[in-house]
């Protein structure tokens, strides 16, 4: 901006605005002689000058003879600072007004995209213990009217108690059925495979305080179509962390 | 469908035996000497009063009256047919003139033939003043003198359910004349579970299907209903927050009452005939299902089995000393007959999965569900099977190849009540204990676990 040429478009503003104000107090006493106005000045920083989304910068402004300071439009006191965060490059105005005329300062805060977040910062903290029991502990299979675990389960459940005992998780161990068998049998059988993990679990160091069963047979099922794939999944174990 | 055929109303207790035998004899792993036990075992070997039900007349012009009529008319047919101790004269040999009242009645065109009847019941209907009556009367036409067996009168608020009421009632008094000392069962109630409001809660229904009613209101899931020898108390499985447990519904107060809770898992409840005891299954003991037993208070725990997969225990009504469960501590499920102390246990089927036993009220019969031909990618069929518990003969009741489970017997042990996926869902269906009078019971939702009063 050609700073002389707004200079001038000022002066001619304030003198416009002098002969208003003049012109709606003409009934008041006549103004004395006017002393010479003290020059109005401004000047407005950003520190840092750029940032990163999600971050904020520190305003700063200060103003000599105004009477009237605004930041982008908003009042504010003739010297101050404030805290911005923007989300993309953006400038600031500060405007002062004063009985010399009106100073402008800008300044720029540049904004750059954010940096795809580091693997560092993220692991440890984040996952919620709801998130790491998930996949601490998945569900286990079970063949047709059987309770026994299945090697890969075995093996699932001694790995885990090691993490069970870390975090001092209490465990609760649910035994479902298929539907193809008895409502009260497989309330028996689901109780027989959930005891048959909590028999894993205790095997590898857990407490037994920390182990709770219950069977919902065949009464909860994930999945309600007749065929094999189906009936698998709904004979299961499924472990939830009670809080 | 059942192999044994549906009785024609009209057909001879010649017909009736000779079919039953066909029907056995289909089974193929019977003697005649067995077969004829079990018939006397399940009070229907007896030869059968041959009965004319004609219509009962009205006995005015109220607008009230032709509507009750018909339902009274229709629920004592219905009784008297379902009961299994009558040959019903079918209606096409009923002589043109139907009695209303005893000086209306020619005994003769009821006993001699076309109708052929041994005994008539009949009599009249009528609203008067916001009250249905009813006068019954039960003769023995083949008699030269026709002597009057029974007559009775009714008086109660003139509605459709009420109607069915005093027909249930009046159908239970002449059945308690003709049926060898054994009263009938058209006032008795059927308890189940059924998932019609959402979610598995207990429901019942008058022995014949009608009066459907929600029992409990516990809003996570209800299974195996039993109801009290008295009818007072209802003890079923509820789903808590953190386990099974054997929860009591009384029914003279119409909600849940206290009931001791145990650790573990508790389920499949069981009342002895006299009152006094609770048999249960437990996880309580040793984390696997265990057969308990306790006070009607839930007082007294005692650990009866130490088996794996123990469940469903009922006690034998006629002694109360012995408890038929079911056990899988060698695999598959099996039926199993201890001592009510824990001793003296048998194994009672030996092939299969063998699930839900039922003791008959006179304490000789045991009805379970089976898949008896059980194997690798043979999941065959569950049915429901009669067992003489003394000669471990077996005699197959159903044989449909669809899942028949849960059979509970009637109070007069002649008929059974299961539940059965044969129309396409699991509903509950009835049958007369020689396998004939199928009858589907419930149509709305799912519905299983079904469990006959005691009375």
């Amino acid at each position: 901006m050609n700073k002389s040429k707004s200079n001038r478009i000022v002066v001619l503003g304030v003198l416009a605005f002098l002969m208003v104000a003049v012109g709606c107090k003409k009934k008041e006493t006549a103004p004395p002689p006017p002393p010479p106005p003290k020059p109005v000045s401004a000047t407005l920083s950003a520190n840092p000058t750029s940032i990163q989304a999600g971050q904020s910068a520190t305003l700063t402004w200060s103003t000599e003879y105004a009477t009237d300071v605004a930041l982008d439009g908003n009042k504010v006191d003739p010297s101050g600072s404030q805290t911005v965060s923007p989300t993309q490059t953006t400038t600031y105005h500060l405007t002062a007004k004063g009985a010399a005329g009106t100073q402008e300062a800008t300044t720029e805060v540049a904004v750059a995209p954010r940096a795809t977040p580091t693997p560092t910062p993220t692991p440890t903290p984040t996952v919620t213990d709801d998130q790491l029991f998930a996949q601490t502990l998945k569900d286990v299979y079970f063949d047709y009217d059987k309770a026994d675990l299945r090697p890969d389960a075995q093996q699932m459940l001694a790995q885990a108690a090691q993490t069970i005992k870390q975090k001092g998780w209490r465990v609760q161990i649910e035994g479902n059925c298929d539907d193809r068998g008895s409502t009260e049998y497989n309330l028996s059988l689901g109780e027989h495979r959930a005891d048959s993990a909590k028999q894993a679990l205790l095997q590898a160091g857990v407490g037994a305080d920390a182990i709770k069963t219950i069977s919902y047979g065949k009464e909860k099922p994930q999945c309600t179509e007749a065929n094999e794939e189906c009936w698998q999944k709904n004979r299961r174990d499924h472990f939830t962390l009670l809080h | 469908m059942l192999k044994a055929k549906r009785i024609g109303t009209g057909k001879s207790f010649i017909n009736l035996n000779f079919m039953l035998l066909g029907a056995i004899m289909l089974c193929g792993f019977m003697s005649a000497a067995a077969q004829d036990r079990i018939k006397i075992e399940l009070n229907m070997g007896q030869e059968r009063p041959r009965i004319a039900v004609p219509d009962f007349k009205a006995a005015n012009g109220d607008p009230q009256t032709g509507p009750l009529n018909t339902v009274f008319n229709q629920v004592l047919w219905n009784d008297l047919d379902n009961a299994g101790i009558f040959d019903m004269v079918a209606k096409s040999f009923y002589p043109g003139q139907t009695p209303g009242q005893p000086n209306e009645l020619n005994a003769k065109v009821w006993g001699d033939p076309p109708p052929n009847a041994g005994v008539l019941t009949f009599g009249n209907v009528g609203v008067n003043s916001g009250k249905v009556e009813v006068q019954g009367w039960l003769y023995d036409v083949k008699n030269p003198g026709a002597p009057q067996i029974l007559g009775k009168q009714y008086k109660e608020d003139a509605t459709p359910d009420m109607a069915r009421v005093i027909a249930h009632r009046f159908a239970d008094e002449i059945i308690a004349r003709l049926g060898s000392g054994i009263n009938g069962i058209a006032e008795s109630q059927i308890y189940f579970v059924s998932n019609r409001s959402g979610n598995k809660e207990i429901w019942s229904m008058d022995y014949d299907g009608a009066n459907q009613k929600q029992i409990t209101k516990l809003g996570s899931i209800a299974l195996s209903p039993r109801i009290s020898p008295d009818g007072s108390r209802l003890a079923f499985s509820g789903l808590t927050r953190d386990s099974w447990q054997i929860m009591m519904y009384s029914m003279d107060l119409g909600r849940t009452v206290a009931f001791p809770r145990n650790s573990g898992d508790n389920f499949s409840p069981a009342w002895a005939s006299d009152g006094t005891k609770i048999a249960f299954s437990s996880s309580m003991h040793s984390g696997l299902s265990e057969i308990f037993i306790a006070e009607a208070s839930g007082a007294g725990v005692r650990r009866l089995s130490t088996g794996k997969g123990d469940v469903s225990p009922v006690f034998n009504p006629k002694t109360n000393g012995q408890i038929a469960w079911v056990s899988g501590r060698t695999g598959l499920p099996q039926i199993y007959v201890m001592d009510a102390d824990g001793s003296n246990v048998q194994r009672m089927t030996d092939q299969g999965y063998a699930v839900s036993p039922a003791w008959s009220p006179n304490g000789l019969l045991l009805a379970f569900a089976w898949v008896r031909n059980y194997g690798p990618g043979v999941l065959g069929g569950s049915d429901i099977y009669l067992m003489d518990i003394a000669s471990r003969q077996i005699i197959q009741l159903t044989h449909d190849g669809g899942r028949n489970d849960f059979p509970s017997w009637s109070p007069d042990g002649r008929h059974i009540v299961f539940q059965s996926n044969r129309s396409g869902t699991e509903q509950i269906w009835s049958v007369l204990a020689d396998g004939t009078h199928l009858q589907q019971l419930t149509r709305q939702g799912r519905n299983s676990q079904p469990n006959w009063s005691f009375k």
